[in-house]
């Protein structure tokens, strides 16, 4: 073969394989494509409610298995300058609001907090990227703290409104974190707003003074910096209207997988 | 047309249900690999155990700085290789595996997954069909089992000087399935491509808590993304090599077979 022929055909190979590639991130970047991929996340969290009991608890390890070098993802200091009053202050003006479709709007203080009907559990965190760590947690038990504030019987999700504005750069509405559940994830016996982690008071880069904890899905799902938990029928007028701030960032609200 | 010599005959080699699930296999396998490297570069690194011990990965790619200029860099347990243009560093970004390589070719976890998490859907189902079909109409025994006569030392030492030879067999001995490839069939039916579908729902949070003994099979969350991706490399490493016999053998008679389900066969030819 001759040098010019070997270069014209070795072109003609990159130019066939470049154009393939463009052609996956089209189709990728297509509606409707998007949508048809999205629609296997119902199927996989029907088929795993399917095969997992309600109540079946994530694995709690011992002690000595704790990771020394648990990583934090997302923020880590949150700039907001309502969160950094609060940090300045100890935490001790900070309020947790439980509302939305509730009999009995709540407000508590951390020590109030502190008071409820408390799980602690040493579980493994795993985070959308591909690593875990285990850590201690110890908090509130979210099912309780609900039948307190009485749910009513439109209530299908509860939503964490958070402290931090992750994407500085969104429009209103998009640029603070905040996550949702449903029942079934809101009742489980490991479901918690942590505020101790490994025997100690939550650190800010951990979501201090409280962090959900929700153990069978992904970290994206545990948000950190919790201000508010307001019970809703519907979370599409919140936020981009996916139900999570990665969420509207295309990533699953099913996060059990 | 392929022409066909007068000596051949054409046999039935493949089912329709093969055939199907075997193109159906090779597109979910391709988007599969390409969206699990783009969910590898979301923390390219491989840990053993339940937990991350992010100082210490048994394998990792990343970026350093070499006399102000960018290299990628891969690391298997107490060796580095540089890898600049392919692992750690390449297209002026620091990343994992090369964009060429990853489903889409920017960096998007959330688009990877997507991909991913379907295709695993179509990937599973597909191998369901394919394996209750052929071991109700019997094929699974009938072709891919060795015959006692090809499990003999001296019939698969032959065997592997023949392949070694490229020399493979033709007329009545190319009727059957040689014992290296009924062998290697097996091996990936049956260990390889479960052993990804366990190892992935291994990864699952909310299948973890549903059968909490299917990490510990592995040892362990970590170890079962390391084995998810071994497993992935040694289906790559047997997908070369499938196609490359399929090369070297009978391209067009093999790939006309795994398309229409005709298999040309030289009458009266021995080896």
């Amino acid at each position: 073969m001759s040098a010019t022929r070997r270069r014209w055909l070795s072109g003609l190979a990159a130019a066939a394989g470049g154009a393939m590639l463009s052609a996956c991130d089209k189709l990728t970047m297509n509606p409707g494509v998007q949508k048809t991929l999205a629609g296997a996340e119902g199927l996989t969290r029907r088929a795993q409610r399917l095969v997992t009991n309600r109540t079946a608890l994530a694995a709690e390890f011992p002690a000595s298995e704790i990771s020394p070098d648990f990583r934090a993802n997302g923020s880590t200091s949150p700039g907001d300058p309502e969160y950094r009053a609060l940090v300045d202050g100890g935490f001790v003006d900070w309020r947790l609001v439980i509302d939305g479709l509730v009999e009995r709007p709540l407000s508590l203080s951390l020590a109030e907090l502190r008071a409820q009907p408390a799980r602690t559990q040493i579980t493994r965190h795993d985070c959308v990227e591909g690593w875990s760590a285990i850590g201690k947690w110890s908090g509130a038990r979210l099912g309780p703290l609900l039948d307190q504030a009485g749910l009513k019987d439109e209530a299908r999700y509860i939503v964490f409104h958070c402290a931090d504005t992750l994407d500085p750069n969104a429009p209103e509405g998009l640029a603070r974190y905040y996550e949702s559940i449903d029942l079934i994830d809101a009742y489980h016996p490991q479901s918690i707003l942590a505020y101790d982690m490994n025997g100690e008071p939550l650190a800010v880069k951990h979501g201090a003074p409280a962090r959900l904890r929700v153990e069978r899905q992904l970290g994206y799902k545990h948000a950190k910096y919790v201000m508010r938990i307001e019970a809703v029928a519907d979370f599409a007028h919140l936020g981009g209207g996916k139900g999570g701030f990665w969420e509207d960032r295309g990533y699953e609200w099913y996060a059990g997988i | 047309m392929l022409s066909v010599p007068s000596a051949s005959v054409l046999v039935q080699r493949h089912s329709l249900v093969t055939r199907l699930t075997h193109w159906i296999n090779v597109l979910a396998l391709l988007v599969l690999l390409t969206s699990g490297l783009q969910i590898f570069n979301a923390h390219p690194a491989l840990y053993w155990g339940d937990t991350s011990t992010f100082a210490r990965p048994w394998a990792a790619m990343v970026a350093m700085e070499q006399g102000g200029q960018p290299v990628g860099i891969t690391k298997i347990g107490p060796a580095m290789f540089e890898t600049t243009g392919v692992f750690g560093f390449s297209g002026d970004q620091v990343r994992g595996f090369p964009a060429w390589t990853t489903l889409p070719t920017y960096r998007s976890l959330a688009d990877g997954r997507r991909w991913h998490f379907f295709f695993a859907w179509v990937f599973a189902l597909n191998g369901l069909v394919y394996l209750s079909a052929n071991i109700a109409n019997g094929h699974v025994r009938r072709d891919l089992l060795p015959e006692r006569d090809q499990l003999k030392p001296r019939h698969l030492l032959a065997e592997i000087a023949d392949h070694a030879r490229l020399r493979f067999p033709k007329g009545e001995a190319a009727r059957r399935y040689n014992a290296l490839q009924k062998l290697t069939y097996l091996a990936v039916i049956f260990v390889l491509l479960p052993m990804m579908v366990l190892t992935g729902l291994s990864m699952s949070p909310g299948m973890n808590a549903a059968w909490p003994w299917l990490p510990e099979l592995f040892g362990g969350r970590q170890s079962a993304r390391t084995f998810h991706f071994l497993s992935a490399s040694l289906i790559v490493l047997f997908v070369v090599v499938h196609v490359l016999m399929v090369l070297v053998s009978s391209p067009l008679n093999s790939l006309r077979s795994m398309i229409t389900g005709r298999f040309a066969i030289r009458q009266g030819e021995g080896r």
